[in-house]
């Protein structure tokens, strides 16, 4: 049949009533055909996997070679707590961790500040000071794991605090695996956990830097993440183009401070979001990869060939998680964890049933594992490389989303890029646009999402909820009172005063921060010194 | 009659998730509602004291921190010691039943969880506010 005749007799069939678009609002057409992805050059949109542009994915043999790590992201109440919960992760067949902080280590204050009452331990683990990193990662050989954490404003010191723990297991910094957050560009976008305003946060980044490529080479030192930008309400499209342009705005920053990109871009990893629409998200992540090694090679000139793989990690997306009928939600991560894994993922966190009422019991943490070990080892999905390659509807739309995502980098290079656009608010109205958008799609049904506004049920949910007792607040800080006795006094204020003359000189503050470490100094002591120096960040509000 | 309803929306504690404040914010605004919102990191004392000032008739709190059952009380307290009882407290966030119950108790006049339309919240607010 000619194509032109099968197009008219699509049009006279019957069609739902329902504007066909993904959930991001890109249109989507009845059928793709060959000429939806014209002027197709193989070898240069595609090539194969371990090869430039890397669409088909970063390394050679992909999940043939090695699955990618199971990551639950995980902690609550005291690092005691913590560790219980990552025993029982890798006693079930975990293969990486990752750390989740409560409120007050992520703003970089004690639990003892007047800020952090009824907060301590409640939506992540307590950290004040390395006594509790310690505890954390009692019985867990640091040579042997890698570990994600999920820490900005205060990255720089918790990563001292892990190479400390390192240390005292014998193991050097040398050998560490893992990743720090440290993406502070999408925190003033999106995610909203800041300190020091962008400018002295972007010199701590590039401190850490030139510190771990010279003696942490392993380490991950920023994981550009696109995740909480999609969770503030962001399209599929947004995620994708404000992700690289924080990206490629730290390379300028490292080069600006002097470093070589093929020195540290090769370090630089990704996250994102795994969302409701399943051909979308799987072209999302294919065009992430090759924007991501073009633009390495062509505008940054970059030599090393590591520095254009984007490694990246994938969570399934929390916001899409209902309240009601929450065993749904088990079945939605699986979808999600599976477009993550067609789309090449390095590592995986799949969300559990009951997060929209609180942290996941260990039942319920426990099957959204098995999501990814069932995916890994019974649909087959691992078994060969980027099996939707050359689907006419995926390619079509990875080439759409690289389009727009060089359009949304000339929009955001007009505004004089990335720093000057979050001080002007040009993110932050994106997302919020975006998100408000999304609602009303809901409230008028132009989009779907089960047990909210189709299939409803009257009844509420029953399920078994994970609490965490309102005694961890005071004994954390009775613990912290307890390590501050024990330690030198004068020992922690000269590490301090150091500190905060390297923040003034400009020195690398990473030496002076593992001083400080060492002695025991507190989370919100060496943050409080460094806002002496840097000064804290107002937001302006929008919405 | 012609008095317009004022909601002051806040974003107490360290918690940052501000998408959905911010779409029930803009929803209310949209709907005729004077929306009064804080912006992030607010403290209690200072909620309550903005809440008094803009003389608003209901506090709309954000909470997906699990930091609920320490601000909501405080809060009340907070009410209760500036006698402002009459402004009524309502929230949302990440909240399970079993605190909804204890906080209703506790005089938190009602709490939505993730999944509630914007058009709930609205038809809500006008209704108890006509109430009173």
């Amino acid at each position: 049949m000619n194509k032109e005749v099968w197009k008219e007799k699509q049009k006279t069939c019957k069609e739902r009533d329902f504007r066909f678009t993904t959930v991001s609002d890109l249109p989507v057409k009845p059928l793709y055909l060959p000429d939806d992805i014209r002027d197709f050059d193989y070898d240069k949109k595609l090539s194969y996997p371990g090869e430039f542009p890397f669409t088909r994915g970063v390394y050679t043999n992909m999940y043939r070679g090695r699955l990618w790590t199971m990551r639950q992201f995980s902690g609550f109440g005291t690092a005691k707590d913590t560790n219980e919960r990552y025993k029982y992760l890798l006693k079930y067949g975990q293969t990486g961790l990752s750390v989740a902080f409560d409120f007050p280590t992520l703003y970089g204050r004690d639990s003892d500040d007047p800020f952090s009452q009824g907060e301590v331990g409640k939506c992540g683990v307590a950290i004040d000071t390395l006594r509790d990193m310690e505890i954390l990662f009692d019985g867990i050989p640091l040579d042997k794991i890698s570990t994600s954490m999920t820490i900005n404003p205060p990255a720089a010191i918790l990563l001292a605090m892990y190479i400390v723990v390192g240390e005292k297991q014998g193991v050097p910094a040398e050998v560490l695996t893992g990743t720090i957050q440290n993406d502070m560009l999408k925190e003033y976008q999106a995610q909203k956990t800041w300190i020091y305003p962008p400018e002295p946060s972007l010199r701590i980044i590039t401190d850490i830097l030139e510190y771990c490529s010279e003696h942490v080479p392993k380490w991950n030192t920023i994981s550009i993440s696109g995740y909480h930008i999609r969770e503030a309400g962001s399209t599929a499209l947004q995620e994708l183009a404000f992700t690289l342009a924080n990206g490629l705005t730290y390379v300028e920053y490292g080069i600006k401070a002097g470093l070589s990109v093929d020195k540290f871009a090769p370090r630089l990893s990704f996250f994102f979001n795994s969302h409701l629409d399943f051909f979308e998200e799987i072209a999302k992540y294919r065009a992430a990869r090759r924007i991501w090694a073009k633009v390495m090679h062509d505008k940054y000139r970059s030599q090393n060939p590591r520095s254009y793989l984007m490694r990246f990690h994938t969570q399934t997306a929390g916001c899409t998680l209902t309240a009601q009928q929450p065993e749904n939600n088990i079945i939605r991560t699986a979808f999600q964890a599976l477009a993550a894994v067609l789309g090449g993922t390095q590592s995986l966190h799949t969300n559990s049933m009951d997060e929209t009422y609180a942290l996941p019991t260990e039942r319920a943490v426990k099957i959204a594992l098995r999501t990814q070990q069932l995916i890994a080892h019974e649909t087959g999905a691992a078994n060969t490389i980027d099996p939707l390659g050359g689907s006419y509807y995926v390619e079509a739309l990875t080439d759409e989303l690289e389009k727009r995502t060089y359009e949304y980098f000339d929009k955001i290079d007009t505004l004089g890029g990335v720093v000057p656009a979050i001080e002007k608010g040009f993110f932050q109205r994106e997302i919020s646009r975006s998100a408000y958008e999304y609602q009303r799609a809901l409230e008028h049904k132009e989009k779907y999402h089960v047990g909210i506004n189709i299939f409803e049920e009257e009844e509420g949910a029953d399920i078994e909820i994970l609490k965490i007792p309102e005694e961890i607040e005071k004994n954390q800080i009775e613990e912290l009172k307890e390590v501050k006795k024990q330690r030198n006094s004068a020992k922690v204020k000269r590490a301090l005063k150091q500190l905060h003359d390297a923040a003034r000189n400009g020195n690398n503050l990473m030496p002076r921060i593992l001083d400080c470490v060492r002695e025991y100094a507190t989370l919100g002591e060496m943050c409080s010194t460094l806002k002496e120096e840097f000064g804290i960040y107002h937001e302006p509000i929008i919405f | 009659m012609d008095k317009k309803i004022r909601i002051l929306i806040g974003k107490p504690g360290l918690d940052g998730h501000d998408r959905g404040v911010k779409v029930v914010a803009a929803a209310l605004r949209d709907s005729g509602i004077e929306v009064i919102y804080t912006g992030l990191h607010q403290t209690c004392e200072s909620i309550v004291e903005a809440a008094i000032q803009e003389d608003v008739d209901i506090i709309g709190l954000s909470i997906l921190s699990g930091a609920h059952m320490t601000i909501f009380p405080k809060i009340i307290n907070l009410l209760k010691q500036r006698e402002a009882e009459d402004i009524i407290v309502i929230g949302g966030g990440i909240i399970p039943e079993e605190d909804i119950k204890k906080l209703n108790e506790m005089g938190v006049k009602k709490l939505f969880t993730p999944g509630t339309s914007t058009k709930e919240i609205i038809k809500y607010v006008k209704s108890i506010v006509q109430k009173t």
